[in-house]
């Protein structure tokens, strides 16, 4: 008969490495389970990075495009539009864009990489409405006269200007959201996709 | 901890239970191969249920999309394939096990008085599974999913007088069709395991009350010791606990080696017509039931003749009903004098052996067609039929062969073997 | 136990013995998954001849890519006819309702024909189309008789005629094919395409099957680690009762 606590302890010690071993089996069973609820290859399939040729568009213009579900706004903005940004941070909740709606590369005052070239999410950043466009400066597009160009919400009356920001005293809390973007040449916008390099 | 079980105990008799169902609940010490099955079937169930649900998180239940579902799973999500193999695998392993489980209590005479009730709530189980599986094969909407589920259902029509009636209420359709798809899902997914987690609950306590059988046939309760306790009988846990760990371990090499490796397993568990879609034009050249269904299949088939009032069809249904219906008469049926084969003598062996030959024979024929002779000499139908009848008379005959047989006495205390 | 495990293997045997199919008889087609190069070989066959009539409409072009290590590049300008975008699947040019006018029967799926048909009954079927005026296409199959689909590999197979003879009960069998116009391939070389594309069949049928084993072979590995520990336990346990 050996000695009961030599018994205890070789118990206790084969106990312990295969609950051990056995709980990693576990884990390593769950992953799979847990995985199958990620995105699957049809929801990456709809959910790609989408392809925008911008060649036709001109000046003061803006294309729409589907990213993900969402509206995705393409404005070329005239060198008046970019001038006019700079006159407006007074009147704006976030001027610098120091809240996370844009990736770094967007982190600047026309909040794109190019200048001329906004892309853009076109959901409003208080309730999920679509802001209509307000291009015309002044009370020409039924906006008050010192008005210089940008979005109107019509569900409650939030404003953004032409690089997406949010004016103060408006429902919406942040700037409108800037995807990740890139160039893959001068005349196609990648929507999804950062640049190269891009952490 | 102690505190913290000490709140729990004083509003829940969770320690109670703990100790009455496992930490001292005395089980026979001499249990064999054949006392895995249980805890084995329990597995398989949490393995179905678990499997099931993640399943269900993309299939689809619409005859236009469900085909088009299973493969979005076996292709689209990630480890997709892998959940419906373990699926598909554990249906047919959930019947393997069943069987084996169910034999023993042939071998042991576990269903014999003071244990009826857990035998007949088993059998209600093993109905139940079999509704479950049928339901579930229906649901890939593959070309034998569906003839399989035409066929089967039309035999409901053969019931007389209400028979149409209850086939058309069944379907909910005038064939088998997305009206059907939609109920069997919604009686798969969530009313038969509803059911079936009910019933192992039942099945479990009416065990505990009279406690297990064991392979000698004695009854451990006959001797205790001072403080109450069975002399042949072990606390479940720890020991019975660490042993079925270790049966459940080997199940799952065998279980995952056909996952992994033979998932089709040769056609028996994923039959090759079912990689097609349903089509209502084109019947597969042999309808087949799943494997585990092939022997009452054969019994359904067996009943030819025609002379019969009615008909064939009829009393083939009524065949094949009955032969279920005689497993849960078995408690009455069996007149013996001791409980487990290890003391019956050479008439219950003999008999129990041809019940067996005759189940898997029919099983092989079930795959069959009944023209064909594909055992020696006669037509498949004249085997089926002579099976039949052996597998019938197994039963029928047991009050008598079971008094008859000249058994060996039976010890007092459970043996070392 | 060691009765358990004989009955086991006893009841392995239908498992070894179904695979063989019903008809019997068909070429072995002796494909290799591993072998990457001719995967992606039946790729391209499946690409050029099939999916002008035929959809794969379960698999998609990126998956494909990933699997068989073809540069996504050039699946998007080689291998895509009915699509641009690479995540999509593998749909076919031609629409149902003229296919059914012009076939008598659209053209059906492929994605599964390897699973439901197997694999000897793909690699005999596509080397058994034979001349045959009588039909509507001109072609006939030994494997498929009456098909509606025509021969359309018989640009690198040549053309065969099929040699019947009267047997013993007086009906009439099919003995041996002659080639009666060379293809651009010889037929051992066209026997390596069909050997090609069978393979890729086998894959579109269930991918998965790329991976499973590898993964299979680790499970039941740390399986084996566990019944031994379990085992281990069980004894040290049972040494109170015995």
């Amino acid at each position: 008969m050996s000695d009961v606590s030599q018994d205890t302890s070789r118990r206790r010690f084969l106990t312990t490495v295969t609950t051990g071993v056995g709980l990693a089996g576990v884990a390593a069973a769950a992953v799979p389970f847990v995985a199958s609820m990620t995105p699957s290859a049809r929801a990456r399939a709809a959910g790609a990075p989408v392809e925008v040729d911008i060649s036709k568009l001109e000046p003061g213009q803006m294309l729409t495009v589907e990213w993900r579900g969402r509206p995705v706004w393409i404005i070329n903005r005239t060198s008046e539009m970019l001038e006019n940004l700079k006159t407006l941070d007074e009147k704006l909740a976030d001027p610098d864009s120091a809240e996370p709606q844009q990736p770094g590369y967007a982190q600047n005052e026309f909040r794109s990489i190019r200048p001329e070239v906004l892309v853009v999410v076109g959901i409003c950043t208080h309730l999920g409405c679509a802001p209509t466009k307000k291009f015309e400066l002044g009370t020409a597009g039924g906006m008050s006269e010192d008005w210089k160009g940008g979005f109107f919400c019509p569900c409650h009356g939030s404003m953004f200007d032409l690089a997406g920001r949010v004016y103060r005293n408006v429902p919406a809390p942040t700037n409108l959201v800037v995807p990740p973007h890139s160039y893959i040449d001068d005349n196609r916008v990648l929507v999804g996709v950062d640049p190269e390099g891009v952490v | 901890m102690a505190r913290f079980m000490e709140w729990v105990d004083a509003r829940f008799p969770a320690t109670k239970v703990w100790k009455e169902h496992m930490a001292e609940y005395y089980a026979p010490k001499n249990f064999n191969f054949w006392y895995y099955f249980g805890v084995l079937s329990m597995v398989v169930l949490v393995i179905q249920i678990v499997t099931g649900i993640f399943l269900t998180m993309h299939y689809k239940p619409d005859a236009a999309t469900a085909f088009a579902s299973v493969e979005y799973i076996m292709r689209d999500v990630p480890w997709g394939w892998f959940i419906r193999y373990m699926h598909s695998t554990g249906a047919s392993m959930f019947f393997v096990v069943v069987y084996l489980h169910m034999f023993r209590a042939l071998l042991y005479g576990s269903y014999r008085t003071p244990r009826e009730l857990v035998w007949l709530i088993g059998m209600v189980i093993f109905v139940a599974l079999m509704a479950e599986a049928f339901m579930g094969y229906l649901l890939p909407w593959g070309n034998m999913s569906y003839w399989g589920a035409q066929v089967i259902i039309s035999l409901f029509g053969a019931i007389p007088v209400v028979g149409e009636g209850l086939a058309e209420w069944i379907r909910g359709d005038f064939v088998v069709s997305d009206a059907t798809l939609n109920r069997f899902f919604a009686f798969h997914v969530i009313l038969l395991p509803l059911l079936l987690v009910l019933l192992v609950y039942l099945h479990i306590v009416a065990l505990h009350k009279v406690g297990s059988n064991n392979p000698d046939g004695v009854e451990i309760k006959k001797h205790k010791d001072a403080s109450g306790k069975p002399l042949d009988g072990i606390p479940f846990h720890p020991y019975y606990t660490v042993k079925d760990t270790f049966g459940v371990m080997v199940f799952l090499v065998i279980y995952f080696g056909i996952v992994f490796f033979v998932p089709e397993f040769g056609g028996w568990f994923l039959e090759r017509d079912n990689f097609a879609p349903a089509d209502i034009l084109q019947t597969p050249p042999h309808i087949v039931p799943l494997w585990y269904f092939t022997p009452f299949y054969s019994i359904l088939r067996a009943v030819t003749w025609e002379w019969l009032p009615g008909g064939a069809k009829v009393w083939g249904v009524m065949a094949m009903g009955a032969s279920i219906v005689m497993l849960f008469l078995l408690p009455w049926l069996d007149r013996a004098r001791v409980r487990s084969i290890r003391y019956r003598g050479w008439m219950y062996k003999t008999a129990l052996a041809i019940f067996v030959v005759s189940f898997v024979v029919l099983g092989y024929l079930g795959t069959k067609s009944p023209a064909d002779v594909d055992l020696a000499l006669f037509a498949n139908v004249y085997w089926a039929q002579v099976c039949m009848i052996l597998y019938f008379l197994f039963f029928l005959l047991m009050p008598w062969y079971t008094s008859k047989d000249p058994t060996k006495p039976e010890p007092d205390r459970v043996t070392s073997k | 136990m060691r009765k358990a495990i004989a009955a086991f293997m006893l009841l392995l045997t239908p498992v070894l013995a179904h695979g063989a199919p019903a008809g019997g008889g068909f070429d072995k087609a002796n494909i290799d998954l591993s072998d990457t190069a001719s995967l992606q070989r039946g790729a391209r066959i499946f690409m050029n001849f099939c999916l002008s009539c035929h959809s794969a409409s379960y698999m998609r072009y990126q998956r494909m890519a990933e699997d068989l290590s073809i540069d996504p590049a050039i699946v998007e300008r080689d291998m895509m006819f009915a699509t641009d975008k690479i995540g999509d699947l593998m749909t076919t040019t031609m629409p149902a309702d003229d296919a059914q006018r012009w076939f008598g029967v659209a053209p059906p799926d492929l994605s599964l024909v390897a699973r439901s048909r197997g694999e000897d009954y793909l690699y005999t079927y596509m080397r058994s189309f034979y001349l045959d005026e009588s039909t509507p296409s001109g072609w006939n199959n030994t494997v498929f008789p009456n098909v509606a689909m025509p021969h359309a590999m018989y640009e690198w197979q040549g053309v065969q005629k099929a040699v019947f003879v009267t047997n013993e009960r007086g009906n009439r069998q099919f003995e041996h094919f002659e080639l009666v116009e060379p293809g651009a391939r010889s037929p051992e070389e066209y026997d390596m395409a069909i050997r090609d594309l069978t393979n890729f069949m086998v894959y579109l049928a269930e991918p998965a099957k790329l991976e499973r084993y590898t993964i299979g072979f680790w499970v039941i590995v740390f399986l084996l680690i566990m019944v031994g520990l379990t085992y281990a336990l069980k004894k040290e346990f049972w040494r109170d009762v015995h």
